[in-house]
């Protein structure tokens, strides 16, 4: 591991000022000499690996701004400072009764001890774990640009069939980005050009021909707090995550459903897939499939069929076009079986 | 009651905690690489980032210029010392610093040596190989194999198993069938990284590091080293999980030990998760094709077994499980073959049941697959083709307790209820399934040295150079002393883990009860003959009393009679401060260098099918449920029983912990485990724990181990049937078998996943 600079800023606008000082407007995050820290449970990882080599580290734990570490149910929706770890938020009375899928997305991520570290805002920030960037020896786009991608003829179970480039096919990883993007939350960011808001649908960037960008952000952006609105029917919501084992994996596919329902007949459908895309995935056409329609088995596979229906399989991950449809069918039908 | 402390039946100890609980659970258990040294360098590994080839140049400027770095230790810097053997003690033949070739992926070029953990490893890191590469062969249907016999190649693999006319029989057999399975790639993967820590007082070398067979790993350093053996010590008191991994001895062991020469300052070396999985041995990856025929009545009449198994090419590890699954039923007539296929791969080498777990797998799910054919209940089939000797030279098992494994396991699962029709068992959205399988693993034993001294005040002290893997040894080894010497537990202490210590055989094959709790009956029995003489002798307090008729219990000499004697007051008479004995215990039929091997570091196994008078294996009968999701096909395994009989049970609690433990991890063999290999360049691909998964908490639900009573005095004197390796084998069948059951899907590739259910 390479020596660093640690630094402890006392409170955002004194981290957004040293790290605007170390790095410039071109700078990527996750390139960046000076990069921000919460959880530490992805970025040391990095780190370690040589995969990260920032030189200059900025923790956020110490922030005085107290709104970081609050979570404020509203009528307005729900606010989650960007410092709450992810333990909390899947514990949250408010948050398991107003919308379930936020609760089981963060519960079904990680560990308890993982849980209890990684913050809310570095979460949906994590970096892809595609093997081939997770080591350096590997040819990788996205860790050396224009290196080429391992991945992309090799073992590829664990890769994105959505949104993926010839220059990339890393899987997002992330569960709670799954029902944020689901349920139209907003980033709230402070950066040394001032405080903005980006919908989640904008955050992250699909690899395309530069799949070292992975955010909207400015090297020296800050995320404060993610706001979701307020969804009456998401009480009828869930994740449903499916892996390998029971628990603590990657999802191979994953689904985050709410579905605004009278009777059996969908008004409104929010779909997003995990496990399976390169970016959080909403499933627009899929949504749009299923309103106004009855929601049964052969309707829900017609909205599975919608999602995938641009899907770009490789050697090894073909199997997640048909296991992230029925994981969709399934979903849909669990949660119209929903008592919300 | 406890459910990990199992009431003892006939022929089974008490389930004592194990004597190393509180150290290890409060860390105070000082693992190799945890134990303070004052003034120590620490050592990274650069290694290969191609798996064929030559280092045509190493760039050693960037390294060097990291603050803190001492040396690097590259090619060259070897060249005084022997190269690594292949064998026993030895992991591999390749000199990974004494010749620049490049035999496999991860291979090591170099050992950066620093002030600190951190500055060696980027100095590692910074240390830049070019390469002149070549296309290299990964494994099974990559162009550049080689295939080989396998039979003579290793001294544990004699010969290609067969018995009668294979040929005719499978030709006239009325129900047939004919199939093929496969294993990945495993690899150990134990929680206690690989490390070596090494020190030079002078000439005499001391290395801590993590090892399953220190009197080996001396011996063979000594040799690399080119100095006295008993100028090494191998120290290893705890060890972090092994399951083989730390049987043979890696080229890192040398390397670390040379860089502390040259530095003249203790050096260690902790190999990093990814490394390990280049620098260290792993589980073959095994193709099988097996043949079954038998009548209508469900006799089997021909089985034939052939495997394929990947090496490396300069060391012919074999795998080589035909053994016991051509020595498993009443077959008729057998017929085995073992072929190696040489690949540019590191050698594999042993884990945890190595040869059964991969062939036994295969055999169990053919023997479900043709349950099937026959319309059998697969039990039942099994029960049909019991053998009364052993097929291959019609010896007698020295005890096979299989039915009775299979009945207890089947009545407490709950197999009476299992519809056997495909698909019909369903909960909710849920199918429902279940199979079963057999285990089995030899019994084997070794000559084992120990030294015990009972003192006057009471205490005893038991040496023996075994090692403490996390089966519980050292617990059970106490128990025997305690037992025979009328001791209780917490008076006596157990040292193990160093070859200063009186040696012991290798801490594999599950010899290690047997053996080393036969040399301490041995030096317990040893001490009580000398306090019997005492006592019985004229004027002695049990003067006229004969030996058979005296105990030793709390402290005393007890005779029939009623009358007894402190044993204090017998040393007291004695004139003596303490009783010491050091037994050197050979088993039944070993050679006359048996003790001779057993110093050198090689000691001859005995047992399994090598003994004349009787093929010796433990037996037993696991019992799965899945659960298989109607739309998304994961698998959950909700509950598992196994029913084993292994001779003496020394200690209900530790047996149970390893058949449990055993059972976990063969869940994991069948649904998870494997190393996935990148075709193109010969490497691997999941070298952490975030990819190479195994079983976690939530994955495991009921699981219930059943001890079944087994008397078998033949094994070796202590009358114990190793066990350490036994709960695993048959698991992943029995999973397959329960898969078919609940979705008519046969899977004949482990693992199990996912989207071979999708299809």
């Amino acid at each position: 591991m390479r020596p660093f600079v640690y630094e402890q800023p006392a409170d955002i606008s004194a981290a957004v000022a040293i790290a605007s000082r170390f790095t410039t407007n071109d700078d990527q995050p996750t390139r960046a000499n000076a990069q921000f820290i919460a959880g530490g449970t992805n970025l040391a990882d990095y780190m370690k690996l040589g995969v990260a080599e920032p030189n200059r580290l900025l923790d956020l734990n110490r922030l005085k701004e107290s709104g970081l570490r609050q979570i404020r149910v509203t009528d307005d929706g729900i606010r989650f400072g960007a410092l709450v770890r992810m333990g909390e938020a899947a514990d949250h009375a408010e948050v398991k009764r107003r919308y379930p899928v936020i609760a089981d997305s963060l519960r079904l991520a990680a560990s308890g001890q993982i849980r209890n570290m990684a913050s809310l805002a570095g979460n949906i920030l994590q970096r892809t774990r595609c093997e081939y960037f997770r080591e350096t020896s590997w040819q990788c786009n996205k860790r050396v640009p224009g290196s080429g991608c391992a991945a992309m003829e090799g073992f590829n179970r664990q890769h994105a069939v959505l949104g993926g480039s010839d220059a990339c096919i890393a899987t997002y990883h992330g569960d709670f980005a799954q029902a944020l993007i689901a349920l139209d939350a907003v980033v709230h960011a402070e950066g040394s050009r001032g405080a903005r808001s980006i919908p989640f649908a904008k955050l992250h960037r699909q690899p395309g021909d530069t799949p070292h960008i992975e955010t909207d952000l400015a090297a020296d952006e800050i995320i404060t707090a993610i706001a979701v609105p307020a969804v009456p029917w998401a009480r009828r919501s869930l994740y449903l995550k499916i892996r390998d084992r029971e628990s603590y994996a990657f999802a191979l596919a994953s689904a985050a459903v709410a579905l605004d329902l009278d009777g059996e007949t969908v008004r409104e459908a929010r779909i997003a897939l995990g496990g399976v895309a390169t970016v959080p995935w909403r499933a627009g056409a899929a949504e749009q499939s299923l309103q106004g329609k009855k929601l049964d088995e052969t309707s829900a596979e017609a909205a599975a069929d919608a999602a995938f229906a641009q899907a770009q399989p490789r050697q090894h991950n073909a199997f997640k076009i048909e296991l992230g449809k029925r994981t969709l069918v399934r979903a849909l039908l669990e949660t119209r079986d929903m008592k919300a | 009651m406890d459910a990990a402390a199992p009431r003892p039946k006939e022929n089974m100890g008490e389930p004592l905690p194990r004597v190393d609980a509180r150290l290890k659970v409060t860390g105070q258990a000082h693992y190799p690489a945890d134990l303070p040294i004052a003034n120590i360098a620490y050592g990274a590994l650069a290694t290969s980032s191609i798996a064929k080839g030559k280092v045509t140049k190493l760039r050693l400027d960037d390294a060097r210029a990291v603050p803190g770095l001492l040396d690097i230790v590259t090619y060259g810097d070897m060249d005084k010392v022997d190269k690594p053997k292949f064998g026993n003690s030895g992991a591999t033949s390749i000199g990974p610093l004494h010749d620049r070739t490049i035999f496999h992926d991860g291979q090591i070029v170099a050992l950066a040596v620093a002030e600190t953990f951190e500055a060696a490893e980027e100095a590692a890191r910074l240390i830049r190989a070019e390469y002149e590469e070549e296309k290299p062969t990964a494994t099974f249907d990559s162009p550049g194999t080689a295939t080989i016999p396998a039979a003579g190649k290793s001294p544990l693999f004699k010969e290609d198993v067969k018995a009668g006319d294979f040929d005719a029989a499978y030709a006239d057999a009325a129900v047939k069938i004919d199939q093929r399975y496969s294993t990945p790639t495993q690899h150990h993967n134990p929680i206690e990284l690989f490390s070596t820590t090494a020190f030079w007082e002078g000439d005499q070398l001391t290395v801590h590091e993590p090892s399953q067979n220190v009197t080996g790993w001396k011996v063979e350093l000594a040799r690399q080293l080119k100095i006295d053996p008993a100028k090494v010590r191998i120290v290893s008191p705890f060890i972090g999980g092994a399951f083989g991994s730390k049987g043979p001895m890696t080229p890192r062991t040398a390397i670390v030990a040379v860089a502390a020469k040259r530095l003249g300052r203790p050096v260690r070396c902790v190999t990093s998760r990814m490394q390990a999985f280049g620098t260290q041995t792993y589980r073959a990856e095994t193709r099988h094709r097996i043949r079954i025929g038998a009548g209508r009545d469900g006799h089997i009449t021909a089985f034939a077994h052939e495997g394929w198994e990947v090496t490396s090419r300069p060391d012919p590890y074999v795998v080589g499980g035909t053994s016991a699954t051509g020595r498993m039923y009443d077959y008729g007539s057998v017929l085995t073959h073992v072929s190696l296929v040489q690949a540019d791969r590191n050698t594999p080498g042993y884990m945890r049941s190595p040869p059964e777990t991969p062939y036994v797998y295969a055999l169990e799910n053919a023997m479900d697959e043709m349950a099937v054919a026959l319309g059998m209940d697969p039990v039942e089939f099994r029960r049909i083709n019991e053998p009364k000797t052993e097929p291959i030279g019609k010896k007698p098992f020295s005890s096979r307790s299989l039915i009775r494994c299979y009945d207890e396991a089947a009545e407490a699962f709950g197999w009476a209820k299992r519809d056997p029709k495909i698909g019909a068992m369903r909960d909710g959205e849920w199918l429902v399934g279940m199979g079963c399988a057999t285990a089995i693993y030899p019994t084997a034993v070794a000559p084992c040295a120990a030294r015990v001294r009972l003192t006057v005040d009471g205490d005893v002290r038991l040496q023996c150079g075994s090692h403490e893997i996390g089966t519980g040894v050292r617990t059970v080894a106490g128990q025997m002393a305690s037992e025979r010497l009328g001791v209780s537990i917490d008076r006596i202490s157990v040292e193990m883990g160093d070859s200063s210590l009186p040696p012991a055989p290798v801490s594999g094959g599950s010899i290690s009860t047997a053996s080393v709790c036969s040399a301490v009956l041995m030096a317990c029995d040893a001490i009580r003959t000398k306090l019997y003489a005492a006592a019985t002798a004229e004027g002695g307090p049990l003067a006229g009393s004969h030996n058979e008729e005296l105990e030793l219990a709390g402290g005393k000499i007890v005779a029939k009679s009623g009358a007894s004697a402190k044993v204090e007051d017998v040393l007291k008479a004695m004139q003596v401060g303490a009783i010491e004995e050091y037994a050197e215990f050979a088993p039944k039929g070993a050679t006359p260098d048996a003790l001779k091997k057993l110093y050198a570091g090689t000691p001859e196994f005995h047992g399994g099918d090598q003994d004349e008078d009787s093929v010796k294996y433990a037996f037993g009968a696991e019992f799965v449920e899945v659960r298989i999701n109607r739309h998304t096909r994961e698998i959950r395994v909700p509950r598992i029983v196994g029913a084993f009989a292994a001779g003496r049970i020394m200690n209900t609690r530790t047996a149970r912990s390893q058949l449990m433990g055993g059972m976990i991890w063969g869940i994991g063999q069948a649904l998870q485990e494997a190393t996935e290999i990148d075709r193109r360049y010969a490497r691997y691909v999941n070298r952490d724990l975030q990819d190479y998964l195994v079983p976690v908490n939530a994955d495991i639900k009921d699981l219930q181990v059943i001890l079944v009573p087994e008397v078998d005095p033949a094994v070796n004197p202590a009358g114990v049937k190793g066990l350490g390796e036994l709960g695993n084998v048959g698991t992943a069948a029995a999973v397959a078998s329960a898969v078919y059951h609940a979705t008519g899907k046969r899977i004949r590739d482990l693992p199990i996943r996912i989207e071979q259910l999708l299809v």
